[in-house]
């Protein structure tokens, strides 16, 4: 297990996540891939830490999910507000700006 | 020993991320994603990051999935919703742009030799004591603005989901 391990573990499960975005339209499901990753950050963001010897990284972790936290609840606050007016998670029928 | 638990959280990172962004189930990608964070709060505890791994399995695979099954469960999509995927066009484009990506990363890191530096447990032990010393003493403040972060989106979080804002 060295650091190049730990950076490409977290650079495929952002890629995954990306994927997620991309190819989706369930906005619940593209909030999910979005989660996967900050996920991704958080790993990559632990592994140096642990590389360069000291504890900041992993303070910045903890803030990262304290604010993945926040932006999940609100999100979600957000799909529910949407399935209230238009009865859809497609992303694709949330257009409402355009027309 | 650390290398073959790598691997094994390395699987089941990879394997249960690939699931939940390719299950049609809302449910069941939720859950997937959350065999995915505990597999992240595996490689934590590999490295040291004891607080956070603790973390990682109570705010993600707990608090935050329990939010998305609640939110999916409530939403009782039909399963006609669910079937709906972008194009082939979005899928080529996304591939190619994540294999240039994770290409680009591997050589990166190849040629600063981040491939040669094995990682055992000599890195700092990230006991709940030893992150709080730099998190309360040089990291105060945004602490502070972090728990106002929360609060606001706390608030934020139900009024958006009131049905009528009188």
């Amino acid at each position: 297990m060295t650091v190049g391990h730990l950076v490409t573990l977290a650079g495929v499960l952002f890629t995954l996540g990306m994927l997620g975005v991309l190819s989706r339209r369930n906005i619940l499901i593209i909030l999910l891939s979005v989660e996967l990753m900050l996920n991704a950050a958080a790993l990559a963001f632990v592994a140096f830490a642990s590389y360069r010897g000291n504890l900041d990284g992993q303070v910045m972790v903890f803030f990262a999910i304290a604010v993945a936290a926040a932006e999940v609840a609100v999100g979600l606050a957000l799909v529910i507000a949407l399935f209230r007016i238009r009865v859809t998670v497609d992303a694709d029928q949330v257009n409402l700006l355009k027309q | 020993m650390t290398t073959l638990f790598f691997w094994i959280f390395a699987v089941v990172v990879a394997g249960s991320a690939l699931l939940a962004i390719t299950r049609r189930n809302g449910v069941a990608a939720a859950l997937w994603a959350a065999s995915s964070f505990v597999g992240i709060a595996g490689v934590f505890v590999l490295l040291g990051a004891y607080f956070l791994a603790v973390v990682e399995v109570l705010v993600y695979a707990g608090a935050i999935m329990v939010l998305f099954l609640f939110v999916i469960m409530l939403l009782n999509l039909r399963e006609a919703d669910l079937k709906v995927v972008q194009g082939p066009r979005m899928h080529v484009g996304g591939a190619i742009l994540g294999a240039l990506f994770l290409a680009g990363l591997v050589w990166t890191c190849r040629r600063s030799g981040l491939f040669d530096v094995p990682l055992d447990a000599k890195g700092p032990v990230g006991e709940t004591g030893a992150v709080a010393a730099p998190l309360f003493r040089d990291y105060v403040l945004p602490f502070e603005i972090v728990s106002f972060l929360l609060l606001a989106a706390m608030v934020g979080a139900v009024l958006l989901t009131k049905r009528r804002l009188s």
